[in-house]
């Protein structure tokens, strides 16, 4: 089928994927911070993380000059992305593969649906991908009677436990070992009774649970970390060598690809390669990094399908601020180092892409107003900017979506008021003085109104000084 | 030197004794401060709400009211932090070129104080003297956004009588973050119990910073829990000498009926 697209590119359609919560983030947050287990397993996960990445990010002399790197040639790309697809779609052709345009999540699980029908399959197994979990691929394949099975051992923890991802790297981090025990348990076909929580003997059971699956299954779908222009490569790297299995073993592969993964050249992996592992599990270099071009014949998949997704990515590149968050190569470093995220964890933030580059993509992907609490999700403290291995400037984008997001009358008026008052000299020492009067806020604030009485909660307030700094100074 | 006084609204309003210090301190290391009136705020809590179009006005009288001054100092990184790096934004995106670039002149001449003190006066031992057992909590835009260092601590290792503590993961937001901490307040809770938790754990009789926001969410919760530690401004520290140890003039953060 093909489309003419006239006017401005659409964001991602409501009712289908994971890009919008149920609630607001502050409700969902305060439910999440309830939950002593849950900020035990994400100070210990986030704050081992961190120490593993700092350490090997230490070892590199020019880990600044591959962060500028990485950022000029996520840049370079997005100013001709699609001059770029082109050439990938072209590249990949030739390579014997085939390459579908989906617009947004209807189109590519629709794409991928009959895909897998056309294949003669009932079951897939899939690698891990933020872009099928984005779209609701396995929720749209269980519709039409397929059965999707996540060979990544975290995904699988997920599945199993028909629960939600809720960290881009680590999609089971909220859980911890006796938790998973459980899972398996109760949810995983032939396991043993007798399982402990030992994480070898945990690691195992998935494997036996696995292997069959691998060995017996025609169709794999798998997302990509990076797309080639020039050779119409793809790659994936990873840690367990489960998505290996998936790409190598099965008659036919299913790649899921959002339009912004695309690079350049096969040089520019040089730069990625090194900076992902890193970045994302702290190691120098990730255990397994699978890369195909096309078809090989009498060599793994003979038949590849490329899906190109947009899903309100055009909407995001047309955005000169906000376009930067389509630099992400999500490693999920923001995540670990964000105090909001260690505290809240993922699932307070409604969309498969928690944690800061989430508090800035997702609503761009949907439109500001469908995340409309998220790019209020951060304290702007900056530790994601530091953090980030293609610098993505996450407190600035933040800001600008904020501009953009649907504000409260009330605040949207008092806003003004202070703006005018503020740009009045006589009118702002009016109001200083008037702050003395606070204390109708009760004893350390504990009248005031919300949502102010946010503040209360648990702070004192100050008492208010006898003088302001510009009545002393005027009597000085 | 002529050194003018941004003093922000926070510390004109509420931490007076903050902006006091700061005159008192450069005055007694022989500069002369001028003090714009017409000054009001920086406008970063409606850029950092959302609210840019309102702020542009605020923009325009802090760059008016600036300009003539060759050097200016601020008490607080964060309020240096937006006339640095969201002045010349906020104009840009109302299509005013030039109200950007004299926002950038401005910006370039503007200040926080450790960098005042340590970069452009050159001094690290400012004669103060503080006789407590102090801790520093590094604000995250002083850390990240100017990017001041260890500058503070070089001006407080300096300070006679001064115990200085390391504060346990310093770098750690203490969760004000402007309106994050009513819009978002559990959330901004949460953070702040850990950076009381570390706070206390340096076991200080005094934890201080460069900007009197996050003390105020800080000092506001170790008021809360009758703590029994206080929050001090680094230039109150470094106003202090023997002769006149006034920080912390009116704990009035500390427990009250």
């Amino acid at each position: 089928m093909s489309r003419t697209f006239l006017g401005m590119p659409t964001p991602a359609p409501r009712g289908v994927g994971h890009l919008r919560g149920d609630e607001p983030f502050p409700a969902a947050a305060r439910r999440a911070l309830g939950d002593a287990q849950l900020r035990r397993n994400l100070r210990h996960a986030t704050t081992t993380i961190r120490g593993k990445s700092g350490a090997v990010i230490g070892e590199v002399p020019d880990w600044q000059e591959l962060r500028a790197a990485g950022r000029a040639i996520k840049t370079d790309t997005m100013a001709r992305l699609p001059e770029l697809l082109e050439q990938l779609e072209a590249a990949v052709t030739a390579a014997g593969g085939t390459v579908h345009w989906a617009a947004d999540a209807v189109e590519a699980n629709r794409i991928v649906t009959d895909l897998v029908r056309a294949a003669g399959a009932d079951r897939v197994m899939k690698v891990k991908s933020m872009a099928t979990q984005e779209i609701g691929l396995n929720e749209a394949l269980e519709a039409a009677g397929i059965e999707p099975v996540e060979t990544d051992l975290a995904e699988l923890i997920v599945q199993l436990g028909r629960d939600k991802p809720s960290h881009i790297l680590v999609p089971a981090i909220h859980r911890n070992r006796a938790e998973i025990r459980e899972i398996f348990l109760r949810e995983m076909p032939g396991v043993d009774p007798g399982l402990t929580d030992e994480p070898a003997a945990l690691a195992a059971a998935a494997r036996r649970h696995l292997r069959r699956t691998f060995l017996s299954t025609k169709v794999a779908i798998s997302g990509a970390n990076f797309a080639v222009a020039e050779t119409g490569t793809l790659a994936v790297v990873e840690s367990e060598g489960n998505g290996r299995m998936c790409l190598t073993l099965p008659d036919t592969l299913i790649t899921v690809m959002g339009i912004e993964k695309v690079i350049p050249t096969w040089r520019d992996l040089e730069v990625f390669l090194q900076l992902l592992p890193r970045a994302s599990t702290g190691e120098r270099m990730n255990p397994y990094t699978s890369m195909w071009t096309g078809v090989t014949p009498g060599d793994g998949p003979q038949t590849f399908h490329l899906v190109l997704l947009d899903n309100g990515r055009s909407a995001v590149l047309a955005d000169e601020v906000g376009r930067q968050a389509l630099h992400c190569i999500r490693c999920s470093a923001c995540l670990n180092v964000c105090p909001v995220y260690e505290r809240t964890g993922g699932h307070a933030y409604g969309s498969v892409y928690p944690g800061p580059i989430g508090a800035v993509l997702s609503p761009q992907l949907t439109g500001v107003a469908d995340n409309a609490s998220l790019p209020y999700a951060s304290s702007l403290c900056g530790a994601c900017y530091d953090a980030c291995p293609v610098m993505i400037d996450i407190p600035s984008i933040l800001v600008h979506l904020r501009a953009e997001a649907p504000h409260p009358r009330a605040e949207a008026a008092a806003m003004a008021v202070a703006a005018y008052t503020m740009d009045h000299p006589a009118l702002y020492a009016a109001a200083q003085r008037a702050a003395k009067l606070s204390r109708l806020a009760g004893p350390r604030g504990r009248g005031l109104p919300p949502p102010l009485s946010g503040w209360a909660a648990s702070r004192d307030l100050p008492q208010p000084p006898s003088e302001t700094f510009r009545q002393w100074w005027a009597e000085r | 030197m002529r050194i003018a006084l941004f003093v922000t609204c926070l510390a004109d309003t509420l931490f007076p004794e903050a902006a006091r210090a700061t005159v008192r301190l450069l005055e007694r290391l022989g500069h002369e401060v001028v003090f714009p009136e017409d000054q009001t705020c920086c406008g970063q809590m409606h850029v950092n709400t959302g609210y840019p179009d309102e702020a542009l006005r605020l923009v325009r009288r802090h760059v008016r009211v600036f300009a003539p001054y060759d050097v200016v100092v601020a008490p607080s990184g964060s309020c240096v932090g937006s006339v640095r790096h969201q002045h010349a934004t906020v104009a840009r995106r109302a299509g005013d070129e030039r109200l950007a670039s004299r926002a950038e002149e401005v910006a370039a001449r503007t200040h926080e104080l450790s960098e005042l003190l340590v970069d452009v006066l050159g001094v690290t031992d400012v004669g103060a003297y503080f006789p407590h057992r102090v801790t520093y909590h590094p604000t995250c835009h002083s850390l990240r956004m100017l990017r001041v260092g260890d500058k503070p601590l070089r001006l407080l290792r300096e300070v006679r009588g001064l115990e200085l503590v390391e504060l346990p993961q310093a770098e750690q937001c203490c969760g004000f973050g402007g309106t994050f901490a009513v819009k978002n307040a559990d959330t901004s809770t949460a953070m702040l119990a850990d950076k009381m938790r570390n706070v206390l754990a340096a076991r200080a009789d005094v934890c201080t910073a460069g900007d009197a926001s996050c003390l105020m969410h800080i000092g506001g919760g170790l008021s809360r829990l009758r703590a029994g530690v206080r929050t001090v401004h680094l230039a109150e520290i470094l106003a202090s000498t023997e002769r006149s140890a006034t920080a912390g003039e009116r704990d009035r953060l500390e427990v009250r009926p």
